[in-house]
């Protein structure tokens, strides 16, 4: 059972490496959505400071979306998909494998650009800690959640803005206590709270998430 | 049609009283068959009677609007698992991924289906399906024919009971269509199933049973 897990992850990261071009797309655009603000704002640091957990975390949750929207889509069209319905391997399972697979590659590198975009809004330490915390916790949360989504559009022509009708209100509770607790941060006060809320938040979404995307897909292939 | 008979569901596989609506359109209904162990059966039909359809309810894919797929007496979307374990599906879209090479899809697909990598068979067997020296080039750089060798060469390391292929012989040559006949005779000689659809006359020795789905 975990041998086919390790498979399926391990052939996902390779068909990522060989498309390493394709990788550097979401995450350009998370950097340009928060470079741009200071220009289209206002350079000024008070401002900045105020804005920057919302604005990076908006970003964060926009690349996300934009880079799991192929998540299951080539699988879907040369029928690999197919094979991996049929496998006697629990689907949720696999999808799990493929999840995090797209997390490593999509999701990871955000965390490790992010200090710097906070450095870049003027971010005092320990925002920037914060940050990076609840992104830590927040974009494994964003992968899971969004999969369901995509799962359940792969087979529509245009399932584009059907998906971020469907993903964008369960993705506000994770934007709301992510950034409370950056900006609680900043502010000197504990953010113990929002974080157990997210961590609980990401614990289900391990749990069920799982079983809902093995579901819709059966759904979408079918 | 008959009402489905105590032999019939003693078959591996049979199919009870079966319908299928896509859309507005009823493709068949009260179909009942059954297969047993070293027959073929091939369906037959005009162009949208149903035949893929069909492959695909078979296959644990799609659901039918009516009736069930029986495997060993139990009905398939009840117990995947054990149906699973026992079948190979080749469709239309073959599963090959174009950016792996032919041993690296094989490798998924072992992964898939629970069996250990063994390297030497896997050579042997792209070797015995006409892909010597490609099997570790991409398979984008395949041809239409070639990738569909690898997709049979699937069949071969996975070891299943019944093999459900869509349109097995298109896009392969004269020689990729021997192939295919004789892939199916030594699994029927072995006591596998298979069902199959196809244009073409198939010339496979055997038990072979039609059914004509555009006769209702």
């Amino acid at each position: 059972m975990f041998q086919a897990f390790k498979a399926l992850m391990k052939r996902d990261l390779l068909l990522a490496f060989r498309h390493r071009g394709e990788l550097a797309n979401p995450l350009l655009f998370f950097f340009m959505i928060v470079t741009l603000f200071p220009l289209g704002v206002s350079p000024e640091v008070t401002l900045l400071r105020k804005i920057a957990p919302g604005v990076i975390w908006i970003a964060a949750l926009l690349a996300a979306l934009f880079s799991l929207e192929n998540l299951f889509r080539s699988d879907f069209e040369d029928g690999a998909l197919e094979q991996m319905l049929l496998s006697p391997q629990p689907l949720s399972l696999l999808v799990l494998a493929k999840v995090l697979a797209h997390w490593l590659v999509s999701g990871l590198p955000m965390l490790l650009l992010a200090p710097l975009l906070g450095l870049l809004l003027a971010m005092p330490e320990p925002a920037i800690a914060a940050l990076e915390l609840t992104l830590a916790i927040g974009t494994p949360l964003l992968s899971l959640i969004g999969a369901i989504g995509v799962a359940l559009t792969v087979g529509l022509r245009r399932g584009g803005v059907l998906l971020t009708l469907l993903i964008m209100p369960l993705y506000i509770p994770v934007l709301i206590f992510a950034t409370n607790a950056v900006t609680a941060a900043a502010a000197g006060m504990p953010i113990a709270g929002q974080i157990y809320f997210l961590a609980s938040l990401l614990v289900l979404a391990l749990t069920l998430a799982p079983l809902a995307i093995a579901a819709a897909l059966r759904i979408s292939v079918s | 049609m008959p009402s489905p008979n105590p032999t019939l569901i003693n078959a591996p596989l049979a199919v009870v009283d079966l319908e299928c609506i896509r859309g507005d359109n009823l493709l068949f209904s009260g179909l009942n068959f059954s297969l047993r162990e070293g027959q073929l059966m091939q369906i037959e039909g005009a162009n949208g009677s149903g035949k893929t359809s069909l492959l695909r309810i078979l296959a644990g894919l799609s659901r039918s609007s009516e009736g069930q797929v029986l495997w060993e007496g139990e009905d398939i979307l009840k117990h995947r698992t054990a149906y699973f374990s026992q079948v190979a599906y080749l469709g239309h879209t073959l599963g090959v991924k174009s950016d792996l090479s032919p041993v690296e899809n094989l490798k998924i697909s072992l992964a898939l289906a629970n069996i250990r990598f063994d390297e030497e068979a896997v050579y042997r067997v792209l070797e015995q399906t006409g892909l010597a020296g490609k099997e570790d080039m991409p398979a984008r750089s395949l041809s239409a024919g070639q990738k569909q060798r690898v997709a049979l060469a699937r069949l071969l390391v996975c070891p299943a009971k019944l093999w459900i292929m869509d349109e097995p012989f298109t896009a392969l040559d004269v020689s990729g269509v021997g192939l295919v006949r004789e892939l199916l005779e030594g699994h029927l000689q072995r006591g596998g199933m298979a069902v199959l659809t196809s244009h073409q006359a198939v010339e496979v020795r055997g038990n072979i049973v039609r059914v004509n789905l555009s006769d209702g």
